[in-house]
């Protein structure tokens, strides 16, 4: 059985403590950074806010274990649009220009 | 190129290997289309999931924030953060065109709120209510946004190996048998020239015909 953990700013995320996730506030990039490596090894699924999401591209293209899934969610500030963007990216990446969503 | 034996076996070789590199362009290109065909399906499908449980937990996020405006900071934060709630996955994992694609299946048994009613807000009910209602859509968006991910990777993968396949490796190869069997054709014409350059000479030993010409020419 894998556990689910949110690293975002506080008041994003400690909502979710209440429907069981492991909560982690964080406060900077460099911050959401260690504490997802930290964490990494134990959990299946990290959800991270968006607005903290960018630092972490780089690890997420280099994971070659297919756990941990890490997902951007949207917070209470500080929204990127990073979630939609990932998916865009996807389908650039697949067919070479953003043929779906323009 | 310049390296390559002009010899028989290394045609030979060479041959074998455009067959294979032929035949495994064939199959990358179909797993190519077919990985691109799950992937479009795929990915809209996220898309929507996406698009849905922003706005759902925007709307949780909402109800958060009144419930904030109703208590205190801290009685929010302490009423939650003794949950004895624990949201548990099950992973297993599924293989389209071999990319292992990871499923969760979600686990939770809600066993009701966490905090005693006396102390904290309606609102805070909702807002964690809202939440719970989330979390399936949530925990499903997760392994559809890797799934979708790990598919692009993959597809970006192979579509440079087809790219390398048909114009790099198989135009190479063809320009090497196309050199090597000219080679071969240039030798075995030299060589049978010899041979009949050997055979006159051979001839006109034996008989003599140049004297004898030239006999009959005075005569």
């Amino acid at each position: 059985m894998d556990k689910i953990a949110v690293v975002g700013d506080i008041d994003s995320i400690y909502g979710f403590a209440s429907i069981g996730f492991d909560t982690y506030p964080v406060e900077s990039e460099t911050e959401t950074l260690s504490t997802v490596r930290k964490i990494w090894q134990d959990y299946a699924v990290i959800y991270v806010t968006e607005a903290y999401f960018g630092v972490l591209s780089e690890d997420i293209d280099k994971k070659d274990a297919p756990l941990p899934v890490i997902t951007p969610i949207p917070g209470v500030r500080g929204n990127t649009g990073e979630g939609v963007a990932s998916v865009k990216r996807f389908v650039e990446q697949a067919v070479g220009s953003d043929i779906l969503f323009g | 190129m310049a390296t390559i034996n002009p010899t028989r076996m290394e045609l030979t070789r060479l041959k074998g290997k455009l067959v294979t590199a032929r035949r495994g362009h064939k199959l990358l290109k179909d797993k190519r289309d077919g990985l691109m065909r799950d992937f479009l399906s795929m990915v809209r499908k996220n898309m929507e999931l996406r698009l849905k449980v922003e706005e759902a937990l925007k709307g949780a996020n909402q109800r958060f924030m009144l419930a904030r405006s109703a208590m205190s900071n801290e009685e929010v934060r302490v009423a939650l953060m003794a949950s004895g709630e624990e949201a548990r996955i099950e992973t297993t994992y599924r293989n389209i065109m071999s990319v292992d694609i990871p499923d969760f299946e979600t686990k939770t048994g809600r066993q009701g709120y966490s905090y005693g009613f006396a102390f904290t807000a309606g609102e805070l009910d909702e807002a964690v209510e809202s939440l719970a209602g989330v979390l399936p859509d949530l925990i499903r968006l997760s392994a559809l946004e890797e799934a979708c991910r790990l598919m692009a990777k993959e597809i970006e993968k192979t579509r440079r190996r087809v790219n390398a396949l048909e114009h790099v490796m198989i135009p190479q190869m063809e320009a090497n048998i196309k050199y090597i069997s000219m080679k071969l054709d240039e030798n075995e014409r030299s060589s049978q020239i010899r041979l009949m350059k050997v055979k006159d000479m051979m001839l006109e030993e034996a008989h003599h015909y140049k004297e004898k010409a030239k006999e009959r020419a005075n005569a």
